[in-house]
């Protein structure tokens, strides 16, 4: 397995994945993907920087006074992380499709749904979780309690799960697309809208000091549903855009 | 066979010729029944007894909401048939839906927008009716925006095909969270209008207005699927024919 160790080598990695199962293959590309993040850390810090840019704008843009801070908080956190994560979604797909890649996966004769989602998971990893972590500083600058924060990671890292994978459909629909980022945000944000609601009421009264287990638990089930059927339609998006 | 009738509305000049033929009977049939249901909806039925003649907005507002949601479900199974079935027509049906879809739902919005300042007192207020359609009018905009990112048809085709069928998934998931959205919010209580049974007077016009829009719905997206039709076949020999004729 040390031999796939050089992901600039795409065709290594796939020739060694078709002896294992598809999960061996996923566990691959997930590897080679996270190494390759580790060496162009630029594209883990520009999304949290932007993230926390935007939390910033809102207190000058409005007030300073933490008590009214804290009842747009949820809201800013939340379209704060829905922005942040469209910005890293560009580059899900991009690198991999402009060197053949994708290609590679797509004829490797592995199930290319088990490497999209490989690829999503990594992709969760290098932003959807860094992400979470930043979330409950911004938080409790926006004022929430220091009780409330645990949750605010929580949520948030629920959330960004499923909107990883709604958004790894726009990416790998606009996979071709030459400067899609805007068309990729028009495509993906309708879809994460019902996101953006349980993500933030479940953050909202997790601020408020009441029980969010309702709205976390409807989050988690778009989570899963986004596990089961959205690696399946993103690789059939990828496959679509390779033609 | 008793499916090659089925099988020739697959062929562009075939669907091109019946479109030509079909659109003037949904034409006519949409125009009388329109201005009947406009006469009887306008001028017979009674004044409502709580908003007055203000309520007659309805027979314009609601059926451009149901040909809102109607049209994205004939987009999104035209765009899997041709996706399925590689029918370059059935994507062609999927292409004249979007703007039409985009039009009645920005006409749901507008005429929404119009009864709702004498009757709530507000051009816009955030009820998950009127945000969900707002999020419907994203996903057309969004649909003709990655249509209109590709210079290969059969590439755009199928791309925008995957992204209507996504949001078949998705817009019933839409619809559900906006509305708890809202329910699990403190309502302005103003904001609900007492809903009483419709009289036949006003339901009866209603009713013809939802056919008439339905088959004008018909007759225009013919039209524009002739003109779709003339756009993916120029260079095809059939065009020079049909077109002279």
């Amino acid at each position: 397995m040390s031999t796939v160790a050089q992901p600039s080598v795409p065709t290594r990695a796939s020739s060694a994945a078709v002896r294992g199962s598809a999960l061996a293959a996923a566990r691959l590309v997930l590897l080679r993907d996270l190494r390759l993040a580790f060496r162009k850390p630029e594209h883990i810090v520009q999304p949290l920087a932007f993230f926390a840019i935007v939390t910033t704008l809102f207190p000058l843009s409005t007030t300073p006074e933490l008590s009214r801070l804290r009842e747009i908080a949820p809201g800013v956190l939340w379209v704060a992380a829905l922005l942040s994560g469209l910005l890293a979604l560009e580059f899900l797909f991009r690198d991999d499709a402009q060197d053949g890649t994708l290609e590679q996966y797509a004829l490797s004769g592995q199930s290319l749904t088990w490497l999209i989602l490989a690829k999503t998971c990594a992709h969760w990893l290098l932003t959807g979780l860094p992400l979470a972590l930043l979330a409950p500083l911004a938080g409790g600058a926006l004022g929430a309690p220091a009780a409330a924060l645990p949750s605010i990671t929580v949520t948030i890292a629920i959330g960004t799960v499923a909107l990883s994978l709604v958004g790894a459909i726009g990416a790998a629909l606009t996979i071709g697309v030459k400067r899609g980022g805007v068309l990729l945000s028009v495509l993906v944000l309708p879809l994460a809208v019902p996101i953006l609601i349980f993500g933030s009421r479940a953050t909202q009264l997790a601020i408020a000091g009441e029980s969010f287990v309702a709205a976390l638990e409807l989050l988690g089930a778009m989570a899963v549903l986004g596990v089961t059927l959205a690696p399946l339609a993103a690789a059939a998006a990828v496959r679509i855009s390779l033609e | 066979m008793a499916w090659t009738w089925f099988h020739r509305l697959g062929s562009p000049p075939y669907i091109y010729g019946l479109a030509a033929r079909l659109t003037p009977w949904f034409a006519w049939s949409a125009g009388l029944i329109l201005i009947a249901a406009l006469f009887a909806g306008l001028v017979l039925a009674p004044p409502d007894y709580q908003q007055g003649e203000g309520y007659r907005i309805i027979f314009i507002h609601a059926p451009c909401g149901w040909m809102s949601t109607m049209v994205y479900s004939t987009m999104a199974v035209s765009a899997a048939v041709g996706l399925i079935w590689r029918i370059k027509v059935a994507h062609a049906v999927a292409a004249s839906c979007a703007t039409l879809g985009a039009s009645f739902t920005a006409a749901t919005l507008a005429t929404g927008m119009l009864w709702g300042k004498p009757m709530w007192g507000t051009y816009w207020e955030w009820d998950p009716r009127l945000t969900f359609e707002l999020v419907l009018l994203f996903l057309y905009l969004g649909y003709m925006g990655l249509r209109a990112s590709f210079e290969d048809v059969q590439r755009a085709d199928r791309a925008s095909a995957f992204l209507a069928i996504v949001g078949v998934i998705d817009v019933p998931l839409i619809h559900y969270s906006v509305i708890w959205w809202n329910s699990l919010h403190q309502a302005p209580s103003v904001m609900k209008l007492g809903k009483p049974t419709m009289p036949p007077e006003m339901l009866v016009p209603l009713l013809m207005m939802f056919l008439g829009f339905t088959l004008f719905f018909v007759a225009v997206l013919l039209t524009r699927l002739r003109g779709e039709v003339l756009r993916r076949e120029r260079t095809a020999s059939w065009i020079r024919e049909a077109v002279l004729q």
